[in-house]
């Protein structure tokens, strides 16, 4: 594939950059005059890049498979000497695949967030932060190298950090914020030296640099490249063992948890590995490591689920399953790298619906989330309910809607290959499907069917047009994106120039066997959540549940561990350096200060003024010198 | 106009000024700080007109600018000025920090009748000897600048301080003196090895010489224990954080934004310079006490509850940062650490006027005493949110491009030690963020300012408090639903920053954005001098290592 310099409505294609950016300084610097329209030219901006990007993406089209790749070279960025590095972009299908879906579906969600967030007196600032995540995460997506990929990347975690923080009134919340920022910082460290490692090993940062590199290079350095990056997408993307903050993550506005913590943001850890492609399949133990990763998130992730009252929680646990997918996808090389952006795509969709859909019920529920106290929602909240039930049969792989075109084909080439690996991955992921489909319809039921379990002060009624028609597109797109994409063969075809092609191989388990184990896991989840939350009634106050449930609603421990070997340790450290640097490191100069005072005190009295004390003095002086003399002589 | 003597014009102007203040009779007190200012601001503007009489680019040897004329040819102690790329960024920044500070430092009245005259007065003539410092290429001149300084430093400190000014004005200078005076045995020393002569003191004279192995390397530790002091580098570090606290926020920034660069500036220009071999001797022990000074000083600054101390850690933090890649010796990481010196100016001079901006409402510099502020002050906590992640070093801000830089570089050669630094990033993390959340988030704080500016106290005689109890870690107190949003009461007598205060924070967050997105003019000055540098100390940059087996030493 050759990357052509970019013309056209690509040589604007910076804009699509720009004109969220420029949104998100008009609304903080623009001031109270601003809190009217201000949300309004946040939509419109973020519009904008919408229609620039889907213009690049037609030209792309127009163009032959293997010329669509654009750079774009923007200024000298750090002209440091050896590191010489300019701002550019790089436009090509990968990078286009996540404009669209970044600028469409943040667009719709600005367009709900005009009626969820009507009433709040700092929407203003809210629609900014907004603006400044789209700039940001496009600004990821199209990077032409790492470094400037990181100003995106640290810009999303920024944009999260204040969003999750947008109710910092409440101290839980503002904590919640801090514990994004930290755990993401810890990936970026990994991202740092994923850095110095290539500058180390090859003097250059840009992709097309280190593609062309990697060739030839050893298997080490490819494996400590492909282990920081993997670091880097644990923290973004809330992979195991940096995942914890996604769960607390969820105290940020509704909407935030659809654009940032389902549908882009967290998905940004996939498109790291994807992008860095030409190093994970040249490290084949480092795709093992990303395949551990995946794996081991996306069970717990689904276990977490399971036992979760918090609608948004459960929709947390969801998110960090589904990503396990993409990763696990992303990390069996070839074969999953399409799919993994695929499945991202789809989840993009019908996840970011349904956080709207939970938005649209908490909307109605006076911002309850508890499930327990939810129930029989579908008969007031028809439009919701629909929309979000196909989110949900999206999620659980129902055949003909997007999950069963995107998810089953991960779990397909997860069974690719010969020795324990496929069998492994291939299994977890086939279980896990049906776990999926346990914990969704738990939710599902829980919330729109069965008995109504509400609170005596609520009245549950239907969301503003300005929420619903955002859902309803999300749904639409729940239901036949998959159907579109997929069994056409666009999306891999489209993907094919950037991540390579690959020929089929051996499963262990696949064809029809395959689909039918899947679909028959499915079943068995679907009735299970059935007969326990919709036939049953559900109790108001949680059953005590077995270990297992125990530990999953507390998250399989993980701030458990996080505070006896982390935060209570880290406490201790910081108290005692604080300690020993005021009374030993700082003792050790007042010490001497105090010791010099002191003998400068002991020696002052011998300047006493009395002259037999100085005669004295003399004396001695002139019979050491007199003895000295002598002893040389 | 290339004859003139552009550096002595710019390094009088301020004194010229400090002049006038000074006498200002008591009846126009309150008009010293605009007369200051106003001088400052003629100094900048002179600086600007000189910067552009600089050429970038090879070929102009060492020094642009320069002035050399004998002083005391008896001793070969020439008054000689000159500037490279390095040293003009430095006189450009403090050129720029100066008006600033003045500006953040308006309304700083002098306590117990002292005269305001003699504080601005001060704060001028410690501008004139941060130009002559940077400017100098003479040793000695160097030397008499750099003991100079420490005299408007001390007064401004045990003058115009907080309530425990004295003890750390006088901290201060011992822990000064002390290396200046090791530093003057290492001047003299250094003469008597080299030529002699009516300029037998120039740095171009003093470079490239012959010495013993043992010479050298007591040379070296004389220049380099001074610096290292100045820096201030873990463990003669404990003088800057009470140094800091105690200053008012101007002169703090002065103090730590400019000052302790003659510290890292010394080390290139002298110990990198004049002692080539005995720096890379003494390379594994400066980077080991660089990489201490980094971690240790971050996780001292997340224990702190002093704000201003806690800055002053961070910076400590920071300084291990800038000599780690000026030690480091490979292109990337001198030029990061030439840049670092500037970006942590701008940075620290926003944490530090913000936090004045903070405790001139808020009375106290604890930040226990703090809490849900952003809730009465949102600009204030914007701008604070801001200069914090320009600390942390947040891409698009100025200390990302330098910390990135050094960090880099330092990599090509240590991997290891740049392993252990690039733990700063966590902790620059910990130590903004759990102060901006400790200060600014949480419920409104119901804080009613008396008619005579001081605050309000509880009713057990207390200051009234909010949630959060201690400054690390602790849970939050208040439940979720104690204090509803509609519940916010407005009526706090606290005012939001004041339009002189948001042109101070607007024009440092400009550079901040400036020197982050678009770094390339302060680089294309700074690479010239980088590589003279990297030539003296006759180093070359590792190739890259890729295809060596030997890799992910890293890990």
């Amino acid at each position: 594939m050759t990357i052509h310099d970019a013309t056209g409505v690509a040589s604007i294609g910076w804009l699509m950059i720009g004109l969220p950016a420029l949104g998100a300084a008009l609304l903080l610097l623009g001031g109270k005059k601003l809190d009217k329209a201000g949300p309004y030219v946040a939509v419109l901006l973020s519009w904008a890049s919408f229609v620039i990007g889907l213009l690049i993406l037609l030209q792309l089209r127009g163009k032959p498979a293997d010329d669509r790749a654009m750079h774009l070279h923007l200024y000298s960025w750090i002209p440091a000497g050896q590191l010489n590095l300019s701002a550019g972009m790089l436009m090509d299908q990968l990078s286009l695949t996540f404009v669209m879906l970044i600028t469409f579906v943040g667009s719709l969600i600005l367009v709900y967030s005009l009626g969820y967030m009507q009433h709040d007196p700092d929407k203003r600032r809210f629609f900014a932060y907004l603006n400044l995540f789209v700039a940001s995460m496009l600004l990821l997506v199209l990077a032409d190298s790492y470094v400037l990929l990181f100003v995106g990347w640290e810009g999303v975690g920024l944009a999260s950090y204040l969003l999750i923080g947008f109710w910092n009134w409440n101290p839980e919340y503002a904590t919640a914020a801090n514990k994004a920022f930290f755990l993401n910082r810890i990936g970026d460290m990994g991202m740092l030296l994923a850095m110095f490692i290539m500058f180390w090993a090859w003097h250059t940062v840009s992709f097309s640099g280190v593609n062309a590199a990697v060739a030839g290079t050893g298997k080490g350095t490819l494996l400590a490249v492909g282990l920081c990056l993997l670091v880097a997408a644990c923290g973004k993307s809330a992979q195991f063992p940096l995942q914890s903050w996604l769960g607390d993550a969820m105290a940020g506005p509704t909407p935030v948890s659809a654009l940032i913590h389902a549908a882009t943001m967290v998905t940004a850890g996939v498109y790291l590995i994807v992008r860095s492609h030409v190093i994970f399949t040249a490290s084949e133990n480092a795709r093992l490591a990303v395949c551990i990763v995946g794996a081991i998130t996306l069970a717990g992730g689904a276990i977490i689920g399971c036992a979760k009252d918090d609608l948004k929680k459960a929709l947390a646990a969801s998110t960090m399953s589904q990503i396990g997918y993409m990763v696990l996808a992303a990390g069996l090389g070839p074969v999953g790298y399409a799919f993994a952006i695929f499945h991202l795509v789809t989840h993009g969709f019908f996840k970011a619906g349904m956080f709207l859909g939970a938005g649209s019920v908490m909307h109605g529920m006076n911002d309850q989330v508890n499930m327990r106290r939810f129930g029989g929602l579908w008969l007031v909240m028809k439009i919701t309910w629909v929309t979000f039930g196909l989110g949900f049969l999206a999620i659980i792989g129902f055949p003909g809607f997007s999950g069963f075109w995107s998810k089953d084909k991960i779990i397909e080439a997860a069974f690719e290959g010969t020795g324990w690996k496929p069998w492994v991955f291939g299994l977890t992921a086939l279980l896990a499907a049906g776990i999926t489909a346990f914990y969704m319809s738990r939710l599902f039921f829980m919330t729109f069917m069965g008995k109504r379990r509400w609170t005596e002060d609520v009245h549950p009624h239907e969301s503003p047009l300005t929420m619903t028609i955002p859902m309803m597109v999300l749904a639409i797109g729940s239901a036949f994106l998959g159907l579109i994409l997929g069994p056409t063969g666009i999306i891999t075809d489209w993907l094919e120039p950037v991540v390579g092609k690959h020929e089929d191989s051996q499963h262990v388990l696949g064809g029809a066997p395959l689909m039918g184990s899947t679909f028959v896991l499915m079943v068995i989840g679907i009735a299970l959540a059935w007969k326990m939350y919709w036939r049953d009634p559900v109790p108001i106050t949680p059953p005590v549940g077995s270990p297992l449930t125990q530990a999953a609603r507390r998250d399989l421990g993980q701030d458990d561990f996080n505070e006896s070997f982390v935060r209570r340790p880290g406490l201790h450290l910081t108290r005692s350096l604080v300690f020993f640097d005021n009374k030993v490191v700082d003792g050790v100069g007042n010490g001497s200060a105090a010791g010099i005072g002191g003998s400068s005190a002991r020696l002052k009295k011998m300047q006493n003024g009395y002259v037999r004390t100085y005669s004295l003095t003399m004396l001695l002086g002139v019979v050491v010198i007199l003895g000295a003399w002598w002893v040389v002589q | 106009m290339s004859n003139f003597p552009w550096l002595t014009t710019i390094g009088v102007i301020p004194l010229v000024g400090a002049g006038v203040v000074w006498a200002l009779p008591k009846a126009s007190a309150r008009g010293s700080r605009v007369v200051a200012l106003v001088f400052s601001l003629i100094t900048l503007v002179v600086g600007i007109v000189a910067a552009t009489q600089f050429k970038t680019g090879g070929g102009h040897g060492q020094f642009q600018l320069t002035e050399t004329h004998s002083w005391i040819p008896q001793f070969g102690v020439s008054y000689a000025l000159g500037v490279d790329g390095m040293a003009l960024t430095l006189i450009l920044m403090s050129l720029v920090l100066v008006p600033i500070s003045l500006l953040a430092a308006w309304n700083d009245v002098p306590e117990g009748g002292r005269r305001e005259q003699t504080y601005f007065a001060l704060l001028l003539v410690l501008e004139t000897f941060m130009i002559g410092v940077f400017a100098a290429t003479d040793v000695f001149l160097f030397y008499v600048f750099f003991e100079a300084m420490l005299i408007p430093v001390y007064f401004l400190i045990g003058l115009y301080g907080g309530p425990r000014r004295q003890y750390a004005a006088v901290k201060f200078l011992l822990f000064s003196l002390f290396g200046g005076l090791i530093m003057l045995v290492a001047v003299i020393a250094l003469y008597q090895q080299g030529p002699g002569g009516d300029h037998g003191f120039l740095v171009t004279t003093l470079t490239g010489l012959h010495m013993s192995t043992t010479t050298e390397r007591l040379l070296f530790v004389g220049f380099f224990i001074a610096f290292a002091i100045k820096a201030p580098m873990w463990p003669v570090h404990t003088w800057l954080p009470d140094a800091a606290s105690e200053s008012k926020p101007a002169v703090a920034v002065l103090l730590v934004g400019v000052l302790d660069k003659v510290g890292t500036f010394g080390m290139i220009r002298f110990c990198l310079q004049l002692f080539p071999e005995a720096s890379r001797w003494a390379t594994p022990v400066v980077i080991i006490l660089a990489i201490i000074s980094i971690v240790y000083a971050a996780i001292a600054a997340v224990g702190q509850n002093d704000m201003m101390r806690l800055i002053a850690y961070t910076s400590v933090s920071h300084f291990g940062l800038i000599v780690l890649g000026i030690f480091a010796l490979t292109q990337t990481s001198v030029i990061g650490s030439q840049l670092y010196m500037i970006n942590h100016g701008i940075t620290t001079a926003a944490l530090f006027l913000f936090v004045g901006f903070l405790i001139a409402r808020g009375k106290s510099k604890n930040i226990t005493d703090y809490g849900g502020w952003q809730r009465t002050t949102p600009i204030l906590a914007g701008v604070f949110l801001v200069a914090g992640l320009s600390a942390l070093s947040l891409p698009g801000l100025n200390s990302f491009v330098s910390e990135f830089l050094v960090l880099i570089g330092t990599f090509q050669r240590y991997p290891v030690a740049a392993g252990f630094a690039v733990t700063a990033v966590v902790l620059a993390a910990l130590y903004i963020l759990l102060m901006y959340k400790n200060v600014f988030t949480g419920p409104k704080q119901e804080l009613v300012a008396a008619p005579d500016g001081t605050l309000a106290l509880g009713e057990d005689g207390t200051r009234p408090r909010t949630g959060i109890t201690t400054t690390l870690f602790d849970e939050p107190e208040i439940a979720k639903d104690d204090v509803p949003p509609e519940a916010r009461v407005r009526g706090s007598a606290i005012q939001d920053l004041n339009l002189r205060e948001r042109l101070v924070a607007g024009l440092l967050i400009a550079f901040m954005l400036v020197l982050g997105f678009f770094p390339k003019p302060a680089l294309d000055l700074l690479r010239p001098a980088v590589d003279a540098t990297l030539q003296h100390v006759h180093v070359h940059d590792p190739a890259p290592h890729a295809g060596v087996t030997t890799e992910g030493s890293s890990k």
